[in-house]
């Protein structure tokens, strides 16, 4: 009896917190702490929901974007260990964030960092250049499989998801690429245009320039549906009529890379709150709509449980990849 | 001449009242980033970006790249005055700046070189707007291979002709590269020389190494040297300048060799930075006998500062036509062309004539603004060495460390500036050259991705390095220039039995 009736209390006291949780807002500046360099992915990201908020009066605070792009991210993710506890980090990233720890030793867990949101997932195409003979994905794989290690894949930075994609590959199917990390997707880009490697594994907004100029082709995309209806980007050719590579018979249901963000571990759960609330209706701004068009995102607001699931069946699988490559660093 | 319609369709939108007080503002306030040590062009243009959101992109543009071009020129001004780079690609510039300035010849020094970076703005961008086209089909043919040569080459124009002892020069360049590796390994993914501090995975900043060996480094050897700058105040007149831009002509060749450096280094991604250690080691090599290079000969100022302008404003080429940014200010810029929804790529010129053509005439416009309001300023700069050194050398320490903790806001960056301060001082107390360090640091880790690379393509043979003309012309000037000039002299000295020099 006693004890229903302190349950009912308790239930009582949490309903009339609810209100009270919303109150939590920032009242320094936010920092806005972005795992890559100056002009990459997760800052171009960082910065778009910087302008949604601010254009929308969504923030009360001022934003501050910082660059902590080291090791790889690495920087920005020790920075919230750091930082335990502090309502105004919010750190921008990719699924490095619980990735990373697994390929090199570092001195942060992805238990550092609680996820607040994911916002995006990016797709991932295998592009060639233009006048290449590969028309799917499987004459490319033939190729590879007929002469082993002779066939140059670009991608950018090593054991990142792009080499973790093109070995996924080479599990799948059993052929052998000779894989050459560059800096970015933006170098790679133009590596593969001017014939320096034979494919990449780009994502949609790395090529799209390319592509739009016909200096490279797509031949498929790793997403289990495909890409959003567009307007013609090359010729008459738009983002939808790129085939799956599933459709080409190339074995690998879907692979994404989620946009991600962050809180430092050990704040109160109003903060989390406020910030997935407010990053919800940043997920319905123009600037935000306008961003995902121009870059082929595919828009898909993760919190809470369904983050956690998503999270989870990446790290599993990705680790997976990582172990039958030996790169894993415990 | 399309491109000349073009041209002049870009001027109607850049000479507007808004965008040229955009131009004077962000020309103004770069100065400010580039005369601050540590604060560069990137910080500055990212600082500026969310400014840029209620702009149009033609504007935002207009107004980050005018503040571009004001940190190039600002960056110059502290490198001559107190042998501190403001900017990673005026290094270059405090070899034989920093002595003049000394010699008393401050405001002569402060001229050449602002009146050379605007030459060098000047030859970049007529080359943008002729070669658009060209241009990146070229950049387009460099791949991992051509762009070690391009590092290969850049070393051994700088190093080929040193004139400290090799060994030193040895000693010095390891340390550079060593200091490179530090960090994350792109290609290998591997952590290296960390020794377990976090804070050294992302490497040691270049800046701040900069800051250190110059700034605190000259600033312990003006201490010892009994409190006070060696400078002699120089009268300063408005009428130096005008008979330092009469003196200008004289050294056609240097700015002549130096705006193709630029250009080069600006359109493959070398950078401005390399382009201004290479084209001084080329001037140094191909000029006249003289005065030494090193104790203020006004090639050393001309060299550097051309070749860093007309790198500078080619750097936008690939930027636009590429998406490869080949500086770290243009990276900023381009993050900020994504913002505002424009793709980069060889489609830009096409698709979006108003805003690519609108930001190459602004350049002229804005170039030509910067050079006006620095030309107007070099009296009162000047005018910084009449202050006594007990008040400015409390105030550069400061900004030393202001400057260092800018770079990435990292207290621990505090502790290398003083390290570096103390080798800096060493090195110079002991005749150890200070600017292959800095060489190595600012290309030792590009060169050694480029070379990893290509021995990934090649299964390990060097023959890749002569595998087409292009790289293998690259290679062989660069072995050329390594070799030859030791070759001569040794051969001269055999011949003659009498010591150059």
């Amino acid at each position: 009896m006693t004890k229903t009736r302190t349950a009912v209390a308790a239930a009582a006291l949490m309903l009339a917190a609810v209100p009270a949780l919303a109150e939590w807002a920032p009242n320094r500046p936010v920092e806005f702490v972005v795992a890559s360099g100056a002009g990459g992915g997760s800052d171009n990201f960082a910065r778009t929901i910087q302008s949604a908020l601010t254009r929308n009066d969504l923030f009360s605070a001022p934003i501050v974007v910082l660059n902590k792009g080291g090791g790889s991210g690495a920087e920005a993710f020790l920075y919230a260990r750091q930082n335990a506890g502090d309502a105004n980090k919010l750190i921008f990233g990719t699924n490095n964030v619980y990735l990373l720890p697994h390929v090199a030793k570092l001195a942060y867990s992805a238990e550092d960092l609680q996820p607040v949101a994911a916002l995006a997932l990016d797709e991932f195409l295998i592009w060639v250049k233009a006048d290449a003979p590969y028309e799917t994905a499987l004459d490319l794989v033939e190729a590879a499989k007929a002469a082993p290690g002779t066939i140059p894949f670009g991608g950018s930075q090593s054991k990142d998801t792009d080499e973790t994609l093109v070995a996924l590959i080479e599990q799948t199917t059993g052929a052998d690429f000779k894989y050459v990390p560059f800096n970015g997707g933006g170098e790679v880009a133009v590596q593969l245009a001017g014939g320096h490697v034979a494919a990449n594994v780009n994502n949609p907004n790395e090529n799209l320039g390319q592509w739009q100029a016909g200096a490279v082709r797509p031949l498929c995309v790793f997403s289990p549906q495909r890409m959003a209806e567009s307007e013609p980007v090359s010729g008459d050719m738009g983002w939808h009529d790129i085939p799956t590579c599933k459709e080409q018979g190339l074995e690998i249901e879907s692979y994404q890379m989620p946009r991600t963000i962050w809180l430092p571990a050990g704040t109160d759960p109003e903060v989390l709150a406020y910030y997935q609330d407010a990053l919800r209706k940043v997920a319905e701004t123009p600037e935000w709509q306008d961003y995902l068009a121009k870059t082929s995102q595919t828009g898909a607001v993760l919190v809470g449980e369904e983050l956690a699931s998503f999270i989870e069946t990446n790290e599993t699988g990705t680790v997976k990849v990582f172990e039958a490559e030996g790169w894993t660093a415990n | 001449m399309g491109n000349f319609d073009l041209l002049m369709h870009g001027f109607a939108i850049a000479i507007t009242p808004m965008h040229l007080m955009l131009m004077v503002g962000g020309v103004l306030m770069g100065l400010v980033v580039g005369v601050l040590p540590g604060l560069g062009a990137p910080n500055g243009v990212s600082l500026l970006i969310p400014l840029t959101f209620a702009l149009d992109p033609t504007s935002a543009i207009i107004l980050l790249s005018s503040m571009y071009w004001g940190a190039l020129f600002g960056g110059s001004t502290t490198s001559i005055l107190f042998n501190i780079p403001g900017e990673p690609s005026s290094v270059a510039t405090t070899f034989d700046g920093y002595p003049m300035a000394r010699s008393g010849q401050s405001t002569r020094a402060l001229t050449l070189a602002f009146m050379s970076a605007g030459i060098g703005a000047l030859i970049g961008v007529v080359v943008i707007t002729l070669l658009a086209g060209w241009a990146s089909k070229f950049a387009m043919r460099f791949g991992a291979p051509e762009y070690f040569a391009v590092y290969f080459l850049a070393f051994a124009a700088f190093i080929g002709m040193g004139s400290a002892a090799p060994m030193k020069t040895l000693v010095s360049l390891t340390t550079g590269l060593l200091l490179a590796s530090v960090g994350m390994d792109t290609v290998t993914g591997e952590i290296r020389l960390t020794f377990g501090l976090n804070e050294l995975l992302s490497g040691i900043s270049f800046l701040v190494v900069v800051i250190g060996l110059f700034g605190i480094g000259e600033l312990l050897s003006t201490v010892q040297e009994g409190l006070r700058f060696r400078g002699v105040a120089s009268k300063i007149d408005l009428r130096d300048v005008l008979k330092t831009m009469a003196e200008l002509p004289r050294y056609w060749a240097t700015t002549i060799r130096s705006g193709l450096v630029g250009i080069w280094m600006g359109i493959t991604p070398g950078g401005p930075t390399a382009a201004s250690f290479m084209s001084y080691g080329i001037a140094r090599q191909a000029s006249r006998k003289g005065e030494p290079f090193g104790t203020g000969r006004p090639e050393g100022i001309v060299a550097p500062e051309t070749a860093d302008h007309s790198a500078g404003s080619c750097a936008m080429l690939p930027m636009l036509a590429l998406g490869v940014p080949s500086s770290a200010t243009a990276a900023v810029m381009m993050g900020g062309l994504m913002i505002w929804g424009l793709t980069p790529g060889p489609m830009l010129f096409a698709t979006k004539p108003d805003f690519v053509w609108g930001l190459i005439a602004s350049m002229y416009v804005s170039n030509l603004i910067g050079v006006i309001l620095v030309l107007a300023t070099v009296p009162m700069f000047a005018a910084l060495l009449r202050i006594p050194f007990t008040i400015i050398g409390p105030m550069i320490v400061v900004i030393c460390f202001v400057g260092g903790y800018t770079v990435s806001n990292s207290s621990f960056d505090l502790w290398l500036v003083l390290v570096f301060g103390l080798v800096g001082y060493l090195f110079t107390k002991l005749n150890y050259p200070l600017a292959p360090l800095v060489l190595a640091m600012v290309l030792g880790h590009k060169a050694e991705n480029a070379f990893h690379q290509s021995m990934i393509l090649s299964d390990g043979s060097l023959a890749i390095f002569f595998s087409n003309t292009l790289v293998a012309s690259i290679m062989a000037i660069g072995i050329a220039l390594l070799v030859l000039p030791k070759t001569l002299q040794l051969g001269s000295r055999l011949r003659r039995r009498v010591p150059v020099e």
